[in-house]
Order: C-alpha cells, then structure tokens, then sequence
C-alpha cells in the first residue's frame, strides 16, 4: 500500500518525471492582481477619502462618526443584519435541505434554485412596493385581517420601522442562503447515515454528531455572507424608510448624494471605512469560531 | 513542463479575449464640425445661424441628458420631441438622480462619451458648481426674467412650479395645511424624500412651516409641525411614488404641483392644493458642461427647449415655464395647458440660496430626532 | 429503517416547500395584482402595462448587453476563482481565510459607495481601453466574488481535493485535467449554483452601472418604469419572469458527471 506524502506546513508538489517546479505563490497572482486593480485601488481611493479634511489629512471625518445618529444607525444596522442572517440562514437551510433530500435532477431542485437565484437579487424599490402592496397601509392583506376585525398597525405601522426591514430583508436572505448552502449539502455522503444506522444511532446521533458538525462550517460561512449582503443593502431600505438614515448605507447616501448642499463625500467614505472595519471584526469572529469547529474536518 | 504552462496560457487566453472583447465593442466618439469650436460657442450665431447648428448638432448625432424621468414634467415627450424633430439619439441615464447625482457625473466622467451635456438641477446646486458650466445664450434669451438667469450665461432658469399637497379627493378634503392633523389623515402623509436630501421635500416642510407661522427665515416650525404629524401616525416616512400613490398608500403627498399633477393619470380623483397663506415656488435650472462630449447638440437642445414648443411642452406637463410672461405677451402660450394649471391664491414667495442654506442646516441637526422613531 | 425516514420525509418536505412557497408566491401575487389594474375603480383589468414595456426603444440594446456581460462575468469567473481556489488548498493553505475575506470584501462596501471608488478607473479605462458597456464585466466580477466564492467554497469541501488531484498527477495529469475534469465534476451542482447566481447578480446589478452611465436591463427599466404606476411594477415582474426562465434554462445545461448521481431519495 503505498503512503501519500503529505505534511502539514506549506507541502511541496510531488516531483513528477521533469516537471517544472512552480514556486507556490505563482498559482494566486492572476487572483491577486484582478483583485488589487479592481477592489483594493477603489476600496483604497474611498477609504482616503475618509482622512482627508478641507486643508490636507485629518481626522475630523472620523471624530465625525462619533456623533449620537450615526452610533444608533450604526447599531440599527448591525441588529437589522445580524437577525435578518440568521432568520435567512436558519430558514434556507431548513429549505435546501427539503430541495437537496430530493431529486438531484428533479423539477422542483430546478424550480427552486432557479428561483431562488432570481429572488436572491431581487431587492430595491420593487420590492419595498411588493411588500407594501401586500401588508402596507393599503396592502391586500392588511385590509383582509381589518375586515376581520384585526388591526395588524394598532401600535403604529411596523413596516415602516426597523421589523418591517427585517422582514422585508429575510425575503431576499432566504433564498441566498438555499443557493450557497445547497452545494455543502449535496456533498454530504448517504454512506454516513447508512453507517450510522448500522451502529445503532438514531436521526438524533446523526445531526449532533456527524452530519451536523460537517455542515456547520459551511454554514457559518453562508451566515457571514448573508450577514454582510444584509449590512450593505440600501435601495430596499430608501424605498421603506425615506426620512432620517436608520441605518448606515442611507446616511451613506444623504452624505454623497445630498442635494441641498449638505453632500459630503468625506463623511460617506468614513461611515464606509466604519462599516468595512465591522465586516473585518465580524469576519475574525468566524474565523476563529471556524477553526474551533472544524479542528478535525480534513 | 507544457501541461503546467498550459494551465496559465489557457488563463492568459481567456484575459486576452475578455480584453479583446470589451475593446471591439467600443465606440469612438466623433469630432466636432470643422471651422466653429462648438464647445466654447455662446449663441447660435457662433454657427452661423440655427441651420448651422442643427447641421453642427446632427453632425455629432447624439445627445446625453441625465436625470430626466419622462414623467418629470413632460419630458418624455419632450425627448421623444427633440428626436423626432432633429433626429438626434437622446441618451437619458440615470432617472431618478439628484441634481448632485448630475454633477458627480459630470465630474467623474468627463473625458468619456457618456458624460452628460446638460444638466437640468436645483439652485442651489447650480449656484455652487458654476466652474463645470460653459456660459450660452438662447436666441429666445430676452424672454427670460433678468433675475432668473445668470448674466453671463452660465445657467438660466427653465421651469417651476408651487409647492403642493396632492390628495385623492374621495377620502379627503383639504382646505388648509392644518388640516392633515386629523385622525382621518392617520398613516396617509408622505414627503416625496428626505428634506436633508432632495429639493422637493425641503421645500415642502418649508412651505409647512410658512403654513404654521413661519418664515423663509425660519424652517423650525415645519419641523414642529412634521414632529407632530408623525406623533399622531398620520406621517408615513416611505418614499412617496406613482405606484404608491395609485396603490392607496400614500393618498396625500407633499410635492411640486407639477409632480402631483401627474397623479391625475392614475387616480382620476387626485386634487391639488396650494395653500393660500403660503406660496413657495421654485424653479429649476439648465446648464450646459464645459466637458460636454456633444457640445452642439447640447446648444441645440438648449434651443429647443426655450423655443415656443419647447416652453408650451413643460406647461404641458404642468410646469410654469420662465418665458411664461414674454409668451403671454407674444400670445403664443398655450390657453389649453395654461387653464388646467392648479388655481394659486396669495403673492408667492421664493427661497433665496443663503435662506436654503440656513434650512438645509437647520434640517441637518433636527430632522432625524423630529421624525425619529 | 430507510421506509420509515422516507415516511417521515416526504410529509416534511411537502410542508416546508408549500408553505414557503407560498409565502414567496404572494407579493409577488400583489405586484401582479396591481399592474393588471385599470385607471379608477371597477375598471376592467388590463395586460397594457405588460405589452407597453416592449415599445421602449433601448430595452433590446440593454437586454443583449446585459446577457453579454452575464456570460462573460460568470466564464470569467471560473476562470479566475475556482483554480485559484483549488490552487490555494493544495499548496497554499494558509492563504485559504485570505482568499476568503478577499472574496468576502466587495460586500463590505455599499455599491454606492464602491463607484466612487470606481469611477476614476473606469474614467481612465472608458478614454484609453474602451467605452463600450462590457467593461462593466471588471466591476461585476468582482461583485460576484462573494456568492461564487461561497457557492464554490460548500462545493470544494465536499471533495477530497489533495487525494484526488495527488492520484490524478501521479497519473500524469496537469493541473488543467485535473481542474477541469477531475475536480469540477465533483463538485458540479456547486458550480452551477456559482454561474447561477453570477448570472442573476449580474442581471439585478443596477447601482453601479447607473452611476456610471451606462444602460444595463435593471437601468432601462428604472426608466421604463418612470412612465407610470402600472409600467413600474408591471417591469419588474417581467424582468423577474425572464431571470427566471432563464436560469431554468440554464440549469438544464448537462453538468459533467451528472450520470453518476443516483436518484436516491429520503437518503441524506
């Protein structure tokens, strides 16, 4: 039986008959100059932007940040996105797998991927519009139940309102969440369960104990990217909530785009080195939840 | 050794071919006609005439435009005009763009062909990017009040309207601006934007404030008034849009007459009310850029739209255009469009660009806790 | 054992993709619903808001264009991602989380934010290289990055990749083979869920090529939809329709090895 060499650190490819020798590095530079040209340089230009004052470097646009509104829609924002991921992760995953425990190649896979893909990006001011026309102030629904005597917007109208923007979010969440979760699925081995049973355990043993810690790297990950497709969406929220900026991309947007004389595009590009750094901090928390879970996956 | 290179040849290929293809789909944009130099031109007569500069115009065979939603008085079918009757393309990017969103524009995509030629923006804009215009005087320049254009040409006022409140007639009645505090009005008033952000909605709890004892001095009253507005549940901070509007969401609508008027398209019982006690008009401005890759066509658009027909289009649309008064005169406003304006009771007043400036301050600091949740 | 799994099964997957179905199916239902509208109340429903999207001029030049810019972004991204990808796990693998954040980033910054950023070097590539809207594909790629990263990222750690491509290379494949025909078919229900939602991402990206100028499919129908209330929902719907049939379609594309995926239902 032969061994397949392989070590821990950075492994060396097997020397095959006159094989060129490619250093490792070669490999991720068509990668790094794309991305280098095309996110970091405009990432860099933006993030500039936030030092820069009126007579040369400064910190005022960031001392700025400091201001009450902007910490609350700060808060707003990661609250809106941190439920609305987990509602959509909880909840597409429960789908994907009703999609993966079927036909491979089945209609209803393809259905529902392919709507999920166009439901995915579907977001906006039509979608604020589909959602009012259903359970806004004249929405379909909202008049049914008054018929029926139950007024959904006792307390005040909540779709216009933070919870309205989680709901409204999940909406586009759920369906992302079924597309990116659906391959770590099909990759699970219908060789487990059936050595499960064979030992003796229950659906139970399976989930906690198999299937359930080999996903859970895949979902995490699927969490973080639904986490930051939340935290930087902005036309659904403009279209819901026109007035104040409840949440940052809309402070964002009355900085740039401000047309009675309040633009300011240095406070823009600081509010997004805010948003960046936050992504980084949430991105470190998974990566070391990450490495505590997936000690043992190869 | 070849089976490795392979890998990074294919990937080479494939970057060369994505290159390639971009670069056979380009465009290049064409020269401005021999002899004049239509981009530092002020009047038709620099071309010999309006024969000269339509051929000048033609020449270039397109024109740019930015932030002219058809619906935005009239100018669908002022574009569709234009085409039909010089047979020049009219590129409209970007619909729903600020007057900033036009300026960012022009600034950030001078040198490129798709960088727009005329801007079509609010005062206050106008007046703080005046180094981006190049000056040009419309054969129809006379007709224009002296104090709604810039002397040496830089920009000139096109069209305005009253500030308004839209409302479906069959739920509501409105006779003053007071009115809206009542329970029948509960969850039904929208601005259309964020005043901290669009011309129309800072006008509008201007003309609130003016409405509730205010004065173009004095925004804070407006304030009050949308602070209160919103503690009752009448104010819904959605933005407000045709689809809304005909959707009953948003059945009362803080907007230009000329934008409310609109409505009437979509709801046949859509009234306007412009309250007595305060009338607060404003108007737009055109400018053509300095940067403008077809500065003919963009002069010619300019014509265009300060000729007879052009004028007459934006009544149509229910805007007050600048030469309403010199047509008047002439008699060739049209009597049609001119009755079916909203009827405007009081003296009207407009916002000086200090006065703006102070409310868009004011706003800046106290917008976001009056209507805060 | 499997009979009473399979028992249990189907119920449950009927009850979740009904009752999600319907959920998703109703606003849609209410755009429907509010573009067949008539002008004033009890007037007759009516398709004119549907049939009137067709007379707008540029809707087929943004439609090509914006298929174009689709298959060039999702090509471009298997070109440049999934090698990279495969690459950095036998070689690199401390590059792995770099890589991951790399491709996590284009989110971290609103699109609005992202042109400004933008602009100047689409300036320069619009006067030196080309002004044509497929440049747009630049941009997109990297907009893309995030979904086909994690998309293909599920799909990769399914596949035991060092042992595959060591077996594979000892056998005398270079890494195109093994790329390309070893481990692709692995993990093809992960790159099709990539291309689909490179695809859709493309075909919904609206801010960026406003911002820009250029007219996409989401721009003209911005536009086609300031004309009235009917034609903006009415749009949206048809612009929704279309992604759809079209990722239908493309899903029925032959996946390599799909043969030898049994159907093997109540299994997982």
């Amino acid at each position: 039986m032969t061994t397949l060499v392989s070590s821990a650190a950075e492994p060396a490819g097997p020397p095959f008959r006159g094989r060129l020798r490619v250093p490792s590095w070669v490999g991720v530079v068509p990668f790094f100059v794309y991305v280098a040209a095309f996110l970091i340089l405009p990432t860099a230009i933006v993030v500039g932007g936030a030092f820069a004052g009126a007579h040369g470097p400064s910190l005022t646009n960031i001392s700025a940040l400091t201001q009450p509104y902007i910490l609350d829609s700060f808060l707003h924002s990661v609250v809106l996105s941190a439920a609305s991921a987990v509602i959509g992760a909880v909840v597409g995953a429960v789908l994907a797998y009703a999609v993966a425990s079927g036909a491979p190649n089945g209609v209803i896979r393809r259905v529902v991927t392919s709507a999920c893909g166009v439901l995915s990006q579907f977001g906006g001011v039509t979608l604020a519009f589909a959602f009012i026309a259903t359970l806004g102030g004249a929405g379909f629904i909202t008049l049914w139940l008054q018929e029926h005597g139950v007024n959904i917007y006792a307390n005040g109208v909540w779709l216009y309102q933070l919870s309205g923007l989680i709901l409204v979010y999940t909406y586009f969440q759920i369906p992302l969440m079924v597309i990116v979760f659906l391959p770590a699925l099909d990759g699970i081995r219908p060789q487990w369960r059936e050595a499960t049973s064979n030992l003796g355990g229950t659906s139970w043993h399976y989930w906690r104990h198999i299937a359930g810690p080999l996903l859970l790297p895949a979902f995490l990950g699927c969490l973080l990217l639904l986490f930051a497709n939340s935290f930087s969406a902005y036309a659904t929220a403009a279209a819901l909530i026109n007035q104040g900026g409840i949440i940052v991309p809309l402070q964002i947007s009355n900085a740039l785009s401000s047309e009675v004389g309040l633009a300011q595009a240095n406070l823009a590009s600081s509010l997004a080195l805010a948003m960046v750094v936050i992504v980084v901090v949430v991105t470190a928390l998974y990566s070391w939840l990450q490495s505590r879970t997936a000690r043992w996956v190869r | 050794m070849a089976k490795q290179v392979n890998r990074f040849a294919r990937a080479g290929v494939a970057l060369a071919t994505f290159a390639v293809i971009t670069a056979c789909g380009s465009t290049t944009t064409t020269g401005t006609s021999s002899g004049v130099n239509a981009a530092t031109a002020t009047s038709a007569a620099a071309f010999g005439g309006m024969s000269g500069l339509i051929a000048a115009a033609r020449k270039e065979g397109q024109l740019n435009v930015i932030a002219l939603p058809p619906d935005w008085a009239n100018y669908g079918a002022i574009i569709s005009g234009f085409t039909a009757k010089y047979g020049i393309k009219v590129n409209s990017a970007n619909p729903n763009g600020s007057s900033q969103d036009e300026v960012n524009a022009v600034r950030s995509q001078g040198g490129t062909s798709r960088a727009p030629d005329v801007l079509d923006i609010g005062m206050a804009v106008a007046l703080a990017n005046t180094t981006l215009f190049t000056p040009y005087q419309v054969t129809e320049w006379s007709g224009i009040p002296t104090s709604q254009k810039d002397p040496g040409g830089l920009w000139y006022q096109d069209y305005g309207g009253y500030m308004s409140i839209g409302y479906d007639s069959s739920k509501f009645t409105i006779t003053s601006v007071q009115d809206l505090l009542k329970p029948a009005f509960k969850g039904a008033v929208a601005l259309n934007g964020d005043p901290t952000k669009a011309n129309a909605a800072l006008n509008g709890v201007m003309m609130a404030s003016l409405a509730n004892g205010g004065s173009l001095d004095s925004i804070a009253q407006g304030v009050a008034f949308f602070h209160h507005l919103n503690q009752l549940g009448n104010f819904v901070p959605i933005q407000a849009t045709t689809a809304t509007v005909k959707n009953g969401t948003t059945p009362v609508v803080f907007d230009w007459d000329y934008l409310s008027a609109a409505h009437g398209k979509d709801v046949p019982t859509w009234k306007v009310f412009v309250p007595p006690n305060a009338v607060l008009g404003g108007y737009y401005a055109q400018a053509i850029s300095k940067t403008a890759p077809d500065p003919a066509a963009a002069r010619l658009w300019e014509e265009y739209l300060y000729s007879v027909a052009g004028q007459n289009l934006w009544l149509q649309g229910g805007a007050r255009p600048v030469e309403m008064a010199a047509l008047t005169t002439a008699g060739t406003l049209n009597q049609t469009y001119a009755a079916a304006l909203p009827p405007v009771g009081g003296t009207p007043v407009f916002l000086s660009p200090s006065q703006a400036t102070t409310a868009a301050t004011y706003l800046d600091s106290n917008w976001a806790q009056a209507i805060g949740s | 054992m499997n009979r009473r799994r399979h028992r249990r099964l189907e119920p449950f997957r009927t009850i979740v993709l009904v009752v999600l179905g319907i959920l998703f199916l109703v606003p849609i239902g209410a755009m429907v619903e509010f573009s067949t509208r008539g002008v004033g109340i009890n007037s007759p429903r009516t398709l004119s808001s549907f049939t009137s999207i067709f007379s707008y001029p540029d809707l087929t030049g943004a439609i090509v264009a914006s298929l174009e810019l689709a298959a060039i972004t999702s090509a471009a991204m298997l070109v440049l991602l999934l090698p990279t990808m495969v690459w950095v796990r036998l070689r690199v693998p401390r590059m792995v989380r770099v890589i991951e954040v790399l491709c996590l980033a284009p989110l971290t910054i609103p699109a609005i934010v992202l042109v400004v950023g933008l602009a100047p070097l689409y300036q320069w590539i619009n006067i030196n290289l080309s002004d044509s809207i497929l440049t747009l594909g630049f941009a997109y790629l990297i907009l893309v990055l995030p979904y086909a990263y994690r998309s293909l990222d599920a799909g990769l750690s399914g596949v035991d990749v060092r042992t595959l491509s060591e077996a594979a290379r000892s056998l005398g494949a270079g890494w195109a083979t093994v790329v390309t025909r070893i481990i692709v078919p692995n993990m093809s229900s992960a790159v099709l869920n990539a291309c689909l939602l490179s695809v859709a991402v493309v075909l919904g990206e609206f801010t960026i090529a406003n911002l820009l100028n250029f007219e996409n499919l989401q721009v003209a129908i911005a536009t086609i939809g300031r004309a009235n209330a009917g034609v903006s929902i009415a749009v949206a719907v048809a612009s929704l329709l279309f992604v759809f049939v079209l990722l239908l379609a493309l899903s029925f594309v032959p996946r390599p090895g799909s043969r030898r995926r049994r159907v093997r239902i109540g299994v997982l």
